[in-house]
């Protein structure tokens, strides 16, 4: 069975094509890295396969079935992640406020939604820290805390929307290594978008590269060349591998890393934005 | 103090005022809407003198105004770009047309007094009884909305994900805080609600690090700081509002000084 899959789709948003004719297909247990340039559609992408944007063409299948808002099948990790680096609640009350957190009445757990939290905890390495408050955790910290909410519901299919941004080197490692896990024991198909390749590129099954409202999957050498990403462009694009790296060059400059500059200084994704830059310091 | 019939009243609606208080506040600091709760309580003071204006009762105006105004806020809320302005152009058009009320209504200086900085020790029978019901069914809807309104509060784009209405529950919850505030201003006056629905919230969020402790905390604080601002009252017969706005200061700095030695 494919765990996501992509018909013919075409979105468009406050009229503008975000992608057009995507078809794509992942498998389960896939470990897929999604990149491409700022407004590219790597959030708009995760966030139709969670039922959350109108298709202007196509359909979008995930595990088997027409996607729906609300699938318990599907984990998500959003990439805005509102007021939680300065609050003072333990990481344990937030990761608890999101099991079956849409079901009406009092946030009371059952033992079973217990054991599924700790049991989701101790799938990231993260029981330590969801007992600290969360404006003392250092970033990768609250990334790993909400990579293990994310698996609450035991989903079959994860999304994960950069979740490396504004980490240090040595915490995007630990975050990357982490997925890499939760793919070899649970078989589950991760979707994780990012800036850069560099991070992912030892660790992912493929690639799906987004631009010009086009996507196209495939193994990491046969996506990442110059003739497919000047096509994903639209202008000439160099790919220069280096150690095991790969760089992708636009003239004189690096595309990525430029871009990733870009978001630092302009994170317009919406409001109460608390990407917290300045608070990875590690606690 | 008990012996007095409108000191037993006074207490019995300061301390339904503040339960309701005490929770409502609590999920208003959570979601960081504590201005949109301030913006509301200067609508009352409109609803409640216009009310008077047309010889209806000033709660009657107050929770009516509100209400809608609450409605307004959380319907067309999420998609206003600039909330705060839209929220701060809504506040000073709505006392704007209070004043022109007053205007229009000459003999009222004692009673915008009350309205502004509240009378608790006017409360009379009615009045108990409907603050009693209002509360009581603000509370079970407020149960009824907690577990999403909470997600909602701390995550929302991972809440619409999983299915919560958030539109739905952020209205409702508006409409809600319209009812506590409306009830507020009969306590300590609209200039004042912060101080019963804020002030023990923010403080329960400093002084606890566990979810249902904090909601808790913000009550009991809430309660305490009503009461006490009574008892107070009643000894030095200076007025119950400032009582009440010094306990819940002092309960909220010294929140904001313990957690201060903490980190």
């Amino acid at each position: 069975m494919t765990a996501l899959l992509f018909d013919d789709v075409a979105i468009e948003l406050g009229g503008r094509t975000i992608l057009s004719a995507a078809d794509f297909s992942v498998g389960e247990g896939e470990f897929v890295g999604v990149l491409g340039a700022n407004g590219s559609g790597k959030t708009t992408l995760m966030r139709a396969t969670l039922g959350l944007v109108p298709l202007a063409r196509g359909s979008i299948k995930a595990l088997g079935a027409q996607v729906t808002r609300g699938n318990a099948a599907i984990g998500y990790m959003p990439q805005n992640r509102g007021p939680l680096s300065t609050l003072r609640l333990t990481g344990y009350d937030v990761v608890a406020t999101g099991v079956n957190g849409a079901r009406w009445g009092l946030p009371s757990l059952s033992a079973a939604e217990r054991r599924e939290i700790d049991w989701a905890l101790d799938m990231v390495g993260a029981k330590e820290i969801a007992r600290r408050s969360l404006n003392e955790i250092s970033g990768g910290e609250r990334q790993r805390l909400l990579l293990s909410q994310a698996l609450i519901g035991k989903p079959r299919l994860l999304l994960l929307d950069e979740p490396l941004i504004s980490l240090d080197p040595a915490h995007q490692k630990s975050v990357v290594e982490t997925a890499q896990r939760l793919r070899d024991e649970l078989k589950i198909a991760i979707l994780f978008s990012a800036h850069e390749l560099n991070p992912l590129i030892h660790a992912i099954d493929r690639v799906l590269y987004l631009g010009a409202g086009k996507a196209v999957l495939g193994a990491v050498d046969e996506v990442i060349t110059g003739p497919t990403l000047s096509r994903l462009y639209g202008s000439e694009i160099e790919v220069v591998r280096v150690g095991g790296r790969v760089f992708v060059m636009s003239g004189d400059y690096d595309v990525e890393r430029d871009a990733h500059r870009h978001e630092e200084g302009d994170h317009g994704h919406g409001p109460a934005h608390g990407h917290g830059h300045a608070h990875d310091g590690g606690a | 103090m008990f012996a007095y019939d409108f000191m037993r009243t006074a207490f019995m609606a300061a301390g339904i005022v503040a339960v309701l208080s005490g929770f409502v506040g609590f999920f208003l600091v959570l979601r960081g809407q504590t201005f949109a709760g301030h913006a509301l309580s200067h609508v009352g003071f409109t609803g409640a003198t216009g009310a008077v204006l047309f010889g209806l009762s000033p709660l009657a105006g107050l929770v009516g105004f509100t209400m809608i105004a609450g409605f307004a806020m959380g319907f067309f809320g999420e998609r206003l770009s600039q909330r705060d302005v839209a929220i701060g152009m809504m506040l000073s058009l709505a006392l704007g047309l209070g004043l022109l009320f007053l205007h229009f209504y000459t003999s009222y200086a004692a009673q915008a007094a009350a309205l502004l900085f509240g009378n608790v020790l006017g409360v009379d029978d009615r009045a108990l009884i409907a603050l009693a019901i209002m509360a009581a069914l603000s509370l079970v809807a407020l149960a009824f909305l907690s577990r999403p309104l909470i997600f909602a509060s701390l995550q929302p784009e991972l809440a619409e994900a999983r299915g919560a209405p958030i539109r739905f529950i952020s209205t409702v919850f508006l409409m809600i805080v319209a009812i506590a505030v409306s009830e507020c201003a009969q306590i300590v006056g609209v200039l004042l609600v912060f101080t019963l629905m804020v002030g023990p919230a923010a403080a329960a969020l400093a002084f606890t690090r566990r979810l249902k402790a904090a909601i808790a905390l913000a009550v009991i604080l809430a309660l305490v700081e009503a009461w006490g601002g009574l008892t107070l009252a009643f000894y030095t017969d200076w007025p119950t509002s400032f009582w009440i706005t010094a306990l819940s200061g002092l309960a909220y700095f010294a929140s904001l000084a313990s957690t201060q030695r903490g980190t």
